[in-house]
């Protein structure tokens, strides 16, 4: 800033705008790699019933990458939260009193309650990992045989149960998340914002749906 | 009309205040709500009761004094409307009717639905000046301005500064009110000259007055009297983080590279 002291970089970040900066890239490079990680998911459809396994040997196989990118993800979902919590706290100490009647006329369920699905999330996300990563979480885990380990993870109805509703709820994030992010980092415009806003809730809802069928497949006898 | 009001009475900024009700039994539906008020007031008046503080200047919907929250919403139900130009034809007879002040940390009640507006006052101030010479009216010709960024400035600048923005957020927040205000100068070659200064100092003011941080609900802009739109803080994000990269500070002595 002209003339004041302190570092540009930091008084930028812990500004309210620096803030939601963070959010929305680091909400960017998370809803990349859930496309991603979607991608390689659906490989359990393919004819081959060996195929997700040996994708997972081939991410296992290279140990620097697979650290590099976990580890990354871990720092990207850590600057996410952690500026979630504090600009929620912000917020909430905005409002020291609260109206006795109040209605929303724009803001969405899922706009509402980011700050409550964007914690459920993280909770469903260390449970997944124990379910499918470490195998804590699993009744008869291999950690040789991937497609296994899913279809006798998803049998239990409960577990399906818990997958369907946390992927409901990462769809929810990201259905504000999407165009969220755009309008944080200054992109809104009448020619693309009515698209971009429709986009949103399309790709989240994709995005859902596509998690979800495997547990649903499951279930169904589909897959076996 | 027969109408019975809920309204928010605080007796100053350190009471803690409460919602007290009270009977209109003869409203007409062409008063305008605060007309209303008024009515209510002599009334409480004449009892010996202290009447209800509220905001309002000119009655038209220029000035941006008046502002009630009314069932839940800054303004009332009537989209791009203030309280002033509310009519009491928008309601129904016996309705029931909330009052309450807007509630922000940045906007200290002073007594009933009257609150202190004055962080926006210093949000402006803290913008600092535009190169604009005082004098006789400039050739018009001598700063070309586009048809369409004269448009833009002027729905930037709309802006009244009654806070509903602030009021209607759900983490209010006055980004609206910022983005306006960063907007009306910094769209028109006159402003340009300060405009990567100006966004920085007015968000950090902004940040300092305590109002809450956006969340992209655009419940401002259903709010907003003069239906400025969220557009509006999409355009100061990209000016305050271009800012940040590119603004450099003031050297002494030469260009700073
Ligand atoms: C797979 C995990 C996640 C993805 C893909 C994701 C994605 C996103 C995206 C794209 C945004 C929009 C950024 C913006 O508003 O500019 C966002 C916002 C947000 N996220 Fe997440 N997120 C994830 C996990 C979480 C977690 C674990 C939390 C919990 C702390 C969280 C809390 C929030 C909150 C509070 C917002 C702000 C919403 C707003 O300002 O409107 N998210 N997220
Ligand atoms: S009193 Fe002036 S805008 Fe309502």
């Amino acid at each position: 800033m002209g003339g004041s002291t302190g570092c540009w970089v930091s008084e930028t970040l812990r500004s309210s705008i620096g803030k939601k900066g963070l959010m929305a890239v680091t909400g960017l490079m998370l809803f990349g790699f859930v496309v991603i990680h979607l991608l390689g998911n659906l490989q359990v459809y393919l004819p081959d019933k060996q195929a997700l396994t040996q994708y997972g040997h081939l991410i296992k196989s290279k140990p620097a990458v697979l650290w590099g990118a976990r580890l990354s993800l871990l720092a990207i979902v850590l600057v996410h939260a952690a500026a979630a919590i504090l600009l929620a706290m912000e917020n909430s100490a905005a409002r020291p009193v609260k109206y006795h009647v109040r209605q929303w006329r724009e803001a969405g369920y899922a706009a509402r309650t980011m700050i409550i699905s964007g914690p459920l999330i993280l909770a469903y996300v260390v449970y997944h990992l124990l379910h499918f990563t470490t195998g804590h979480a699993h009744p008869d885990f291999n950690p040789d045989d991937v497609y296994r380990n899913v279809i006798v993870g998803f049998q239990n109805k409960a577990v399906a149960l818990t997958y369907i509703v946390a992927m409901v709820m990462l769809a929810t994030h990201l259905s504000h998340g999407l165009w969220s992010l755009c309008q944080t980092l200054g992109f809104n415009h009448p020619k693309y914002t009515p698209a971009l806003r429709f986009a949103s809730i399309a790709v989240a809802t994709a995005i859902g749906a596509g998690y979800i069928s495997i547990p649903v497949s499951v279930m169904l006898g589909i897959l076996k | 009309m027969k109408l019975i009001l809920h309204i928010w009475r605080q007796r100053g900024p350190n009471d803690a205040g409460k919602m007290v009700s009270y009977d209109v039994p003869d409203a007409s539906p062409e008063m305008s709500f605060l007309e209303m008020l008024d009515v209510l007031n002599e009334r409480l008046i004449e009892k010996g009761e202290e009447p209800v503080a509220f905001d309002h200047d000119c009655r038209e919907g220029i000035c941006g004094m008046c502002g009630i929250v009314i069932n839940g919403i800054p303004h009332g139900p009537r989209p791009a409307t203030t309280t002033c130009q509310l009519h009491m034809r928008t309601f129904n007879d016996g309705d029931q009717i909330f009052l309450e002040p807007w509630r922000a940390k940045a906007f200290p009640v002073v007594r009933d639905l009257v609150v202190d507006r004055s962080a926006f006052d210093r949000v402006i101030s803290a913008g600092g000046f535009v190169s604009v010479n005082t004098g006789s009216a400039p050739e018009a010709n001598s700063v070309p301005v586009a048809k369409k960024d004269a448009d833009l400035a002027m729905d930037a600048a709309q802006c009244i500064g009654c806070g509903a923005c602030v009021a209607a957020c759900p983490n209010a927040s006055a980004m609206l009110f910022t983005s306006a205000k960063v907007s009306h100068l910094g769209i028109l070659p006159q402003g340009r000259p300060e405009a990567a200064t100006r966004v920085q100092k007015m968000v950090s003011q902004m940040d300092a007055e305590g109002f809450g941080n956006c969340t992209n609900t655009r419940e401002c802009e259903a709010a907003c009297p003069k239906s400025i739109g969220v557009e509006f803080i999409a355009r100061m994000n990209r000016e305050y983080l271009c800012a940040a990269l590119t603004d450099r500070p003031e050297a002494e002595g030469g260009g700073g590279v």
